[in-house]
């Protein structure tokens, strides 16, 4: 199988992931190249199977509802790159 | 033998003996790290600052008669476990500068216990690797052949007990991390059932399969340090509400009646023939303690488990990755006023190549039209994994398999074969799949170089390992065999 420079770039969108032209060539032939590897799944009959999503048998954990301290916000934001009182910043959503 | 190689059960009793105080043995360590990192490049970060006061604490338990087994030992902790005020990096330029608000659970654990934190170790990229030759930031050499590497993730972490600059060290493992670093550097390295132990405050890779566990110099300190980080955490969803035993408990050599089955299918084509003469040896010894060995176990779908695992673990990455947009915390990209843009570049820019792979590969295995080719159908041949391991364990109590195909490789060699790397972990993943806890211990060696056996049991039977590995290292001396650096 062969995955088209058109397809990574189609990827790379989905996954807001910037890539250059060498890194687009790149992974369009790695990529291709570990897929055709991993075509061996498609052997196995997986008929009426269901699927694992993890293996333990834990379901729906919920938590009593305690009131409990939260981090301070000076913390929280001391790595934000840009910050305005107790906010992150982020550039315009909308144009 | 050197202070700096032995184990913590040893240097415990110096310790409650008195002859030698946490600070001394601290400076000591310390200047071994100073002495051997230029060479091996184990750590990301030395925290000689904290180390220091974290001894003088421990002195102070000590002379209190209030310490516990694991006080005043110098440790190491791999760089994707949060340390509140002090860089956690995951190895990436993404987290280069990321000083985390909080503690990981584990963490703070060991910081109850009166540990000495010395470092942090350097991995793969966000614990994306076999060889740390991934990490963002340098490659780590292995301790007995500095030109070869020693093994991934958490590379940094079995140099470091290695090379004695720690006693022990805290890594994680999502498809082999622990085990096959443990193998290549010949320490002793556990991956903890998952929900063993909690993962609160675990840089999150894939997160059905990531688990934290100890790489340690022999079974005992093993036992030692599941015993302080195993348990319930509120914290963490994942993690099982099961008591924690003594691990020390089941340590008394005797595997008489325990049934152990040895899977064809881990001696797989491509293995290098003394890796599994020496992964035969040891079975062979492993009987003579009184267990009794099938040696024609099958487990036919061990060979979709590499394909699964690359797809799912991928899929589960580039769902946790997509927090690093630039916003937060992280790397950020400053130079444009579009916030596509900026969160396109942080990303380009933050993560190096192996993660761009990974983050590709996941997104393309999620996405509209493939989804169900290739991420759901990954999702049933693990539930077919798991059942062939459900199955096995009815008739035998543990399975041995080598850690690795391979000894350690030369730094460099597969770097530019990303299929060739993933290979690595091809005896170790399919535990992951599971869900399962596996054990490597040193099994031998090949021309000077390490080889490690894996031992495989069911869902929170890690007794059964421990117990096994531990009757094992009581008649071999090959975890006693130091690297000569």
């Amino acid at each position: 199988m062969k995955l088209s420079r058109q397809e990574v770039l189609h990827i790379a969108l989905l996954a807001r992931l910037g890539l250059n032209e060498a890194e687009v060539d790149r992974l369009s032939q790695q990529l291709s190249d570990i897929l055709d590897n991993f075509e061996i799944l498609q052997q196995v009959d997986t008929g009426d199977i269901p699927p694992t999503a993890q293996s333990i048998d834990l379901q729906n954990v919920v938590s009593d509802d305690e009131v409990a301290p939260s981090l301070p916000p000076d913390q929280v934001l001391a790595n934000a790159p840009q910050k305005e009182d107790d906010f992150f910043r982020v550039r315009p959503v909308l144009e | 033998m050197e202070i700096n190689q032995l184990t913590i059960h040893q240097t415990h009793d110096l310790l409650k003996n008195r002859q030698i105080s946490s600070t001394e043995l601290t400076r000591a360590y310390l200047e071994r790290i100073r002495q051997v990192e230029p060479d091996v490049h184990a750590l990301v970060t030395i925290t000689d600052e904290l180390a220091l006061k974290q001894a003088e604490r421990a002195d102070e338990l000590l002379a209190a008669g209030d310490a516990s087994l694991l006080t005043g030992i110098p440790m190491v902790i791999k760089d994707n476990m949060c340390t509140q005020g002090i860089t956690t990096t995951c190895s990436s330029r993404m987290l280069e500068n990321f000083v985390p608000p909080y503690n990981a659970t584990v963490v703070e654990k060991l910081y109850d216990c009166g540990v000495v934190v010395v470092g942090k170790a350097n991995m793969d990229e966000f614990a994306m690797g076999s060889s740390t030759e991934n990490s963002a930031l340098f490659t780590t050499s292995n301790p007995w052949d500095l030109s070869r590497v020693p093994g991934g993730s958490s590379g940094g972490s079995a140099a470091s007990v290695s090379a004695g600059e720690c006693v022990y060290s805290l890594g994680s493992d999502t498809g082999g991390s622990i085990r096959q670093p443990a193998g290549f550097c010949s320490v002793t390295g556990l991956k903890p059932t998952y929900g063993r132990v909690s993962r609160y405050g675990l840089v999150a890779f894939a997160s059905s399969l990531d688990q934290i566990g100890p790489i340690t110099r022999d079974v005992t300190d093993c036992a030692l340090v599941l015993n302080a980080i195993a348990g319930h955490d509120r914290r963490d969803s994942t993690s099982v509400p099961q008591p924690v035993p003594d691990y020390t408990q089941c340590l008394n050599g005797d595997l008489t009646g325990m049934k152990i089955g040895i899977p064809k299918e881990y001696f797989v084509e491509g293995m290098q023939g003394e890796v599994a003469k020496a992964t035969r040896n040891a079975i062979d010894q492993i009987e003579k303690l009184g267990a009794s060995i099938d040696w024609e176990v099958s487990l036919p779908h061990t060979r979709y488990a590499l394909a699964a695992y690359y797809i799912i673990a991928p899929s589960e990455a580039s769902a946790n990755l997509a927090r690093y947009d630039g916003v937060k915390y992280g790397f950020s990209y400053q130079d444009t006023t579009s916030m596509w843009e900026a969160m396109e570049k942080t990303r380009q820019y933050g993560f190096g190549p192996e993660v761009k792979r990974r983050i590709m590969l996941g997104t393309y295995a999620l996405s509209a039209g493939y989804y169900d080719a290739w991420y759901l159908k990954a999702q049933k041949v693990r539930t077919i994994i798991r059942r062939e391991f459900d199955e096995a364990f009815e008739k035998y109590d543990a399975l041995v398999t080598p850690t690795s195909p391979t000894v350690p490789f030369k730094i460099g060699e597969k770097v530019d074969d990303p299929f060739q790397m993933y290979l690595s972990d091809v005896c170790t993943l399919p535990i992951n799949i599971a869900g399962l806890p596996a054990i490597s211990i040193p099994a031998g060696f090949a021309n000077g170089l390490p080889i490690g056996m894996q031992i495989i049991a069911k869902p929170f039977a890690e007794e059964t390992i421990l117990k096994t590995a531990h009757a094992f290292q009581q008649v071999t001396e090959w975890h006693k065999r130091k690297p000569d650096i």
